[in-house]
């Protein structure tokens, strides 16, 4: 039986990646911290993973005209407008600097758990490799 | 790698801050710049801030971060004084002081530093993430 790398690493290797993707959009929301009218943005983690992990699947393609179902590595559709605890700053800017430096941290310890996940995984692989 | 682009992000935001910090200290430095006429008048800067709009690099979406648009010169009213023995008052005795605002500028600088720090400890902890990330399965 071969190995798959798919079914042997689950959902992990996905989340980290939308782990990756949400660091990015939470440091784009800090820098703009200061930038008029500049709406924070965020994704719905659990919308997005869904999607990653149906996108393994997808549907066939049985004509050149048929739209991919799969190659849906981009976020930018899932981005949402964050609702601001103060909807009035004078300069319309919704950018809440501690909730982001917040979000963001939680974000980084989420990406450290799935990171120790795949970790974990590799390491049963290779028990089961070398057989001992 | 959606991790590669925070040191390009974070970077946009070290470099608007630091603008915004150079604006502050060129106000401070000239908050007692004194003129003989109203046009010579300094008036305090600000930079503007503006983002970057989103681009798609290799079918994923990138962040842009953030850039200076502009730097905007105060409209507030500048000081008159009425100083006849200062060499340079004109003929009316009256000297002409910048508009800066030095306790604003203060908190502006405070508040550039503080999210100067913020961008860089985004950067420290993706480098940090990306660092464990490529140790992986080692």
């Amino acid at each position: 039986m071969a190995i798959n790398f798919n079914n042997a690493l689950g959902v992990h290797q996905q989340a980290l990646e939308v782990r990756g993707k949400r660091a990015e959009i939470l440091a784009n929301n800090l820098v703009n911290a200061d930038t008029p009218g500049f709406k924070a943005r965020d994704i719905d983690f659990r919308q997005i993973l869904s999607n990653a992990q149906s996108s393994r699947m997808g549907l066939m393609k049985t004509h050149k005209s048929h739209i991919d179902s799969r190659s849906n590595s981009d976020f930018h559709e899932f981005l949402q407008y964050r609702i601001p605890f103060q909807p009035d700053t004078g300069d319309g800017n919704s950018v809440d600097s501690q909730i982001e430096i917040n979000k963001f941290s939680e974000n980084a310890l989420q990406y450290q758990a799935s990171l120790n996940f795949l970790s974990n995984k590799f390491k049963g692989l290779k028990k089961a490799l070398r057989g001992e | 790698m959606a991790l590669y682009n925070i040191f390009d992000i974070s970077g946009s935001g070290m470099s608007a801050q630091n603008i915004r910090l150079n604006t502050t200290a060129s106000n401070l430095a000239n908050a007692d710049s004194i003129s003989s006429s109203i046009n010579q008048t300094y008036r305090a800067r600000h930079p503007v801030f503006e983002a970057v709009k989103d681009s798609v690099v290799r079918q994923e979406t990138a962040l842009g971060g953030v850039t200076v648009k502009g730097i905007i010169e105060s409209s507030a009213p500048t000081r008159i004084e009425y100083r006849p023995e200062h060499p340079l008052a004109n003929e009316d005795g009256n000297v002409f002081l910048p508009n800066v605002n030095v306790v604003e500028e203060m908190a502006n600088m405070i508040s550039a530093s503080r999210t100067y720090q913020a961008n860089v400890q985004v950067a420290d902890t993706a480098k940090k993430l990306l660092q464990r990330t490529i140790s992986l399965g080692q």
